[in-house]
């Protein structure tokens, strides 16, 4: 069995530059970690609907639902959270309060808190997903036995995730600022991961640098970065392979392939578009590398994302020791 | 794709009556070199333009000169011909401190700008960048028309959750402005109790429990003296709100969609149209980018795997290029189908194809050449 990379981490936040697949792989990533029996909760918070997406279900509810089954016996369990629904939860969970959301509601504080003030929103959504980290079921032991987060992108990572932080600066003391400290305990200590999807593209990969510099700066756990989307180098040396347009168009030929000249031209352009491609990729991956984070790969799948291919990913990080 | 039409951006970008151009998109897709390939483009064709940017790359910032973040357009130096380009970068807090320095006298000024809750609004929390980047949008164009500094402005938006987010951020702020919830926080500034009693009904008292309760006396108390402070410039805040919104639906404005061929991007490409549409704003077209690029067509996948398959152990090397070339063809028929999904939807909607470039963009010859992709309207082969 390979090793797991992150045995201590019960909340696993996924992000990523726009574009880099980051709901894919938190998915796979869920799938992964319920192996042999485990319980996982994947968890959204952009009011996308991503997941039902991903996994072919119809849009969640603000209802903790049964995604997908992984091998081994375990479950992954989907959330697709709402800031108005965890507004009120968090006032009957803290304050016992329920009654008092329609009030608020009439008042326009629910929509004070959920979209004027989306800092605050963020509070709920980190906060909800602290609870889920903390959860015990009725014999104690952990409801959950992990989270996996996916989350804002890279941009916006650590101003979510520090959202605490921020409500320390303006509630000095009360219960808020008690909930933002101990929802920032969780999220810095070695129970939380914070993992980066990239491409092996410059925009993502200088995101990607910028955002583990953040991330530390505001001592939150860097996790693994994952590279998504990765292309076989399967040409490395076709610019080099030294054939004349005319041997190109003999081999071709003998194939049964009718080489006219534009088809010839074609595949030696084809050719050294995919060189300089690897040589800029050569580039990113070192930098990558420079980052001096644990580096998994995921392929580009050709056929798209659908249950099938997330089953197939979820084993790659497996075997690549992320989950 | 053969009946869709094709977007001619340099007839937009020629047309003197185009005053704003709204990239918009969802993240990841290049709407910022998109922008910033227009405004080029537009000014080597003789406009004056400025390009609004909200969070460039640092390299394709650097190739617009942009090397510090100071809130105001800087001339970028190397375009050619008569016309001119200006760029920007926002920074959200100082654009918010501008307005509130603008709205107030100086001491209520100080007093606002000191606020730790105004502290926190304008610097760290998301969604005041959607609000500020159209505050600036306005400004830019206000002072476009009394100085005629510009003729165009190119705007990229902010890389929020949800594409739509911009232009709700102003109505939002109008609705939160007229909303019970702003004047009962108002209520202490303006003399505690006055009028409380008859606003709230029977639930005053459970209402200003749970606040007091939720939020601490502390944070209630800095936010009522923040709205305090902010209350006589709210008539001004709705109305900018309501002028930028306006600004959005004049015929002058030009939305372009910025999509990838994938499925997510074109998703959210086709709710924003729905959007667009909907509110009687225009929207100019699609810009595809990121597309497969496809050379010789006519050699097919099947060809080309039978004859990789042949040359296996004869010329490894020749088999990969071709395994290569049927994986380009299916990954560029994937593309095409995601894109005729749109299209089927939107039938009316121009569209342009951007290749994927090898490297990204960092200087104006980079620009240029996007530029240049999204002006050729040759539909795919």
């Amino acid at each position: 069995m390979p090793s797991n990379d992150w045995p201590d981490v019960l909340l696993h936040v996924v992000s990523g530059k726009g574009g880099t697949g980051k709901t894919t792989v938190a998915a796979a990533l869920a799938l992964a970690l319920a192996r042999d029996g485990r319980d996982v909760m994947l968890m959204e918070v952009e009011g996308r609907q991503g997941l039902a997406q991903l996994f072919d279900t119809p849009p969640l509810p603000y209802e903790e639902r049964r995604l997908a089954s992984a091998p081994g016996g375990g479950e992954v369990w989907g959330l697709a959270v709402d800031p108005e629904e965890a507004l009120l939860e968090y006032l009957e969970l803290f304050y016992n309060l329920r009654r008092a959301g329609g009030v608020l509601r009439r008042m326009g504080a629910v929509e004070f808190v959920t979209t004027i003030a989306p800092g605050l929103r963020d509070v709920l959504l980190t906060g909800k997903a602290v609870e889920l980290v903390r959860r015990r079921d009725k014999k104690h032991a952990r409801a959950y036995d992990a989270i996996v987060l996916d989350a804002p992108p890279t941009g916006r990572i650590t101003r979510f995730l520090n959202v605490n932080t921020e409500i320390a600066g303006v509630a000095k003391v009360g219960p808020i600022r008690n909930q933002a400290d101990g929802v920032m305990a969780i999220l810095r200590s070695d129970k939380t991961a914070v993992h980066l999807t990239t491409l092996l593209e410059e925009m993502p990969v200088q995101e990607t640098a910028d955002g583990v510099a953040e991330l530390e700066d505001a001592a939150l756990p860097v996790g693994g970065i994952v590279v998504n989307m990765t292309r076989p180098q399967v040409l490395d040396t076709v610019a080099a392979s030294g054939l004349t347009v005319p041997e190109l168009a003999g081999v071709l030929s003998r194939a049964g392939i009718d080489a006219t000249p534009r088809i010839v031209e074609a595949l030696r352009a084809e050719g050294a578009d995919h060189a300089a491609r690897i040589a800029l990729e050569t580039t990113e991956r070192e930098r990558i590398a420079a980052l001096g984070r644990p580096v998994y790969d995921l392929p580009f799948l050709a056929g798209g994302i659908d249950l099938a291919a997330l089953y197939e990913l979820s084993d790659m990080l497996h075997e690549q020791g992320m989950a | 794709m053969g009946s869709v039409p094709a977007l001619d951006t340099d007839a937009l970008l020629r047309d003197g009556d185009t005053r704003i151009i709204v990239c918009c998109g969802s993240g990841g897709v290049g709407k910022t070199t998109t922008a910033a390939a227009l405004g080029l483009r537009a000014a080597e064709m003789g406009r004056r333009v400025c390009v609004l940017t909200i969070d460039p790359a640092r390299r394709l910032a650097q190739a617009m000169g942009l090397n510090e973040l100071d809130n105001t357009p800087r001339t970028v130096t190397g375009v050619e011909g008569d016309g001119s380009l200006s760029a920007m970068m926002l920074d959200m807090k100082r654009t918010f401190d501008e307005v509130v320095e603008s709205h107030s006298d100086p001491e209520r000024a100080q007093a606002i700008l000191d606020n730790p809750f105004y502290q926190a609004l304008s610097s760290s929390f998301a969604g005041t960048q959607e609000y500020m980047a159209m505050e600036k949008l306005g400004q830019l164009r206000a002072e476009a028309d009394r100085d005629g500094t510009w003729d165009l402005i190119v705007v990229d938006t902010p890389p929020s959750r949800s594409a739509l987010d911009f232009l709700d951020a102003p109505d939002r702020l109008g609705t939160f402005l007229d909303g019970r919830f702003i004047k009962i926080l108002t209520a202490p500034a303006r003399g505690a109790g006055r009028g409380l009693g008859k606003l709230l009904g029977a639930g005053l008292g459970l209402f200003s429990g749970v606040l007091t309760k939720i939020l601490g006396a502390q944070l209630l108390g800095d936010l009522a003296a923040f709205v305090g402070a902010v209350d006589t410039m709210f008539g001004g805040f709705r109305e900018r709100a309501e002028a930028t919104y306006a600004l959005l639906k004049d015929p002058g404005t030009a939305f372009v969609v910025v999509a990838a061929p994938e499925r997510d991007a074109l998703r959210e490409a086709s709710f924003f149209v729905d959007r667009l549409a909907q509110d009687g704003m225009t929207i100019a077209g699609l810009v595809l980018n990121r597309v497969q690029e496809v050379r010789a067509p006519e050699l097919t996948v099947e060809e080309a795997m039978a004859g990789a398959h042949r040359l296996e152990s004869e010329d490894p090397h020749t088999a990969a290029l071709l395994r290569m070339h049927a994986d380009r063809l299916r990954n560029a028929e994937r593309q095409e189908r995601l894109a005729r999904r749109f299209t089927a939807a939107h039938p009316d909607v121009p569209v342009t194809e951007v290749y994927a470039l090898a490297e990204d963009v960092h200087d104006l010859e980079g620009l240029r050449e996007v530029g240049s992709l999204l002006a050729s309207t040759t539909p795919r082969a």
